[in-house]
């Protein structure tokens, strides 16, 4: 157990970077995916709208295998970590985009009205009244696509990143010893979606309405 | 006082598939008068006092502030630009409030201002100091929207819309929802502005007020002017069947 244990870290590691990366990756899919989806124009409404449901009606794995083993084919040849970022990304960027338009359409109408009363553009409503009443209430749901996500992360160990799950696995071989390693993988999981849960209570707190 | 009016709505038609909310209605408003629109719900009040600065489109007619027609037909881009100077002219309150609850008293006020009027920050702060004293506001202007009362809130937004300027205010039930209590704060702003000769055009439910504040009433019923005249005649001695029923069951309510 001991033995094993910094190879686990290494791993939780890797977990991480994934999972920041893909975050991040994330929250631009979801913001380009949400002004999609409420923008004017017909195509990008469309757009936005296949983006979401294609994404969240196939298997993030099959997404993952599609890019990572498909893609040399169609001549997109990545390593199985950045192959691995890049679907992950991609794939709650779905999410985030219906978590991000939810939070935009359920601040109040009035709001807009109000602000389009007083000679405030559309631009400019958006950016000074609804963005920042929309940012607090969304912070919380997307912390629930960031806790998905980071659990997520671990069907890249499908395509051979050394992350946890990947390391559980191999460390198996070795040790006969499936329960132990799993359980530590698991308890590894839970340390970094705990601390990210407080993470995310601290940014909504200091968003909160005064 | 000229003789030309500053709103001329003319033939104002709105509906809704085959339901109209709206039908022909024309309505002149000169500098400095003030005029409540009364009626039962649904009857088209409040969409015409949307239809003024365009936040409820007519289907037909024209609305005109001055010399500027505010729903002229443009192309989108074009009419946004237009719209949103207009807009500055027409100040509006809502019988929610709609204060922006994640800014203060005073960033409620500037908002527009700044970013409209490009205004210093301190020309920006005297203006919330001297709409919030209007308003009688003044020690609340670092405080939250959500740590006001109902009646505050409303003279804030009386302050907010106040402070762009504006050539007439529209008001749409400014103190419906507000708790009996607090109503007369509300209005003692408003009769203020009226000593001041704010050009107002009021939708309410308030019949005293009505009665004592403004210089016209109109009687709206299933999107037409059933009636209208000086507040005397339309309270007292309503021509109008409709009229006279409408007034019995609110009065009622409210002696």
């Amino acid at each position: 157990m001991l033995r094993v244990f910094p190879f686990f870290l290494q791993a939780a590691w890797v977990t991480i970077q994934l999972s920041v990366l893909s975050c991040a990756m994330g929250l631009v899919c979801g913001a380009l995916g949400a002004a999609a989806r409420l923008s004017r124009s017909p195509a990008l409404r469309f757009t936005g709208a296949t983006y979401v449901s294609v994404i969240r009606g196939t298997p993030a794995l099959i997404q993952v295998f599609i890019l990572y083993f498909g893609g040399p084919q169609i001549g997109i040849q990545l390593e199985a970590f950045e192959a691995g970022v890049l679907a992950l990304g991609f794939n709650i960027g779905a999410y985030m985009t219906e978590t991000m338009r939810g939070a935009i359409i359920s601040v109040d109408r009035g709001q807009n009205e109000a602000a389009r009363t007083l000679g405030l553009s559309r631009f400019e409503t958006f950016r000074s009244v609804i963005l920042p009443q929309a940012l607090r209430l969304m912070i919380r749901p997307l912390g629930v696509n960031i806790n998905a996500l980071i659990k997520g992360t671990a069907l890249v160990a499908a395509i051979s990143v050394v992350e946890l799950t990947y390391t559980a696995q191999r460390y198996i071989g070795s040790t006969y010893k499936p329960f132990e390693m799993f359980l530590l993988a698991g308890s590894i999981y839970m340390v970094i979606i705990y601390v990210t849960g407080l993470g995310v209570s601290w940014l909504d707190r200091r968003v909160a309405l005064k | 006082m000229s003789d030309r009016p500053i709103i001329d709505i003319r033939h104002a038609a709105k509906s809704y598939g085959p339901l109209e909310v709206l039908k022909d209605i024309s309505l002149q408003v000169q500098k400095g008068r003030i005029v409540a629109i009364i009626g039962p719900s649904g009857s088209g009040k409040s969409t015409l006092l949307r239809a003024i600065n365009d936040l409820d489109p007519l289907s037909s007619g024209e609305v005109w502030l001055d010399d500027i027609q505010v729903n002229k037909a443009l192309p989108p881009r074009q009419y946004e630009t237009h719209i949103n100077s207009v807009r500055q002219n027409i100040g509006m309150v809502f019988q929610h409030f709609n204060l922006f609850p994640h800014l203060t008293v005073r960033d409620n006020i500037t908002l527009a201002p700044k970013m409209l009027k490009g205004i210093s920050k301190a020309e920006a702060d005297q203006l919330a100091v001297e709409q919030l004293n209007k308003v009688g506001l003044l020690d609340r202007i670092d405080y939250y929207p959500s740590q006001l009362s109902g009646g505050q809130k409303q003279r804030v937004a009386i302050a907010r819309a106040l402070a762009m300027k504006p050539k007439v205010m529209l008001f749409d039930e400014a103190t419906s929802a507000l708790d009996p209590e607090l109503v007369e704060e509300v209005n003692l702003v408003m009769k203020q502005l009226a000593e001041e000769h704010m050009t107002m055009i009021i939708v309410t439910h308030e019949m005293g007020f009505a009665q004592d504040v403004c210089d016209r009433v109109l009687f709206m019923d299933q999107g037409v002017v059933v009636e209208e005249g000086p507040p005397e005649v339309i309270f007292r001695n309503p021509s109008n069947e409709r009229t006279k029923n409408f007034l019995r069951k609110h009065l009622k309510g409210q002696h």
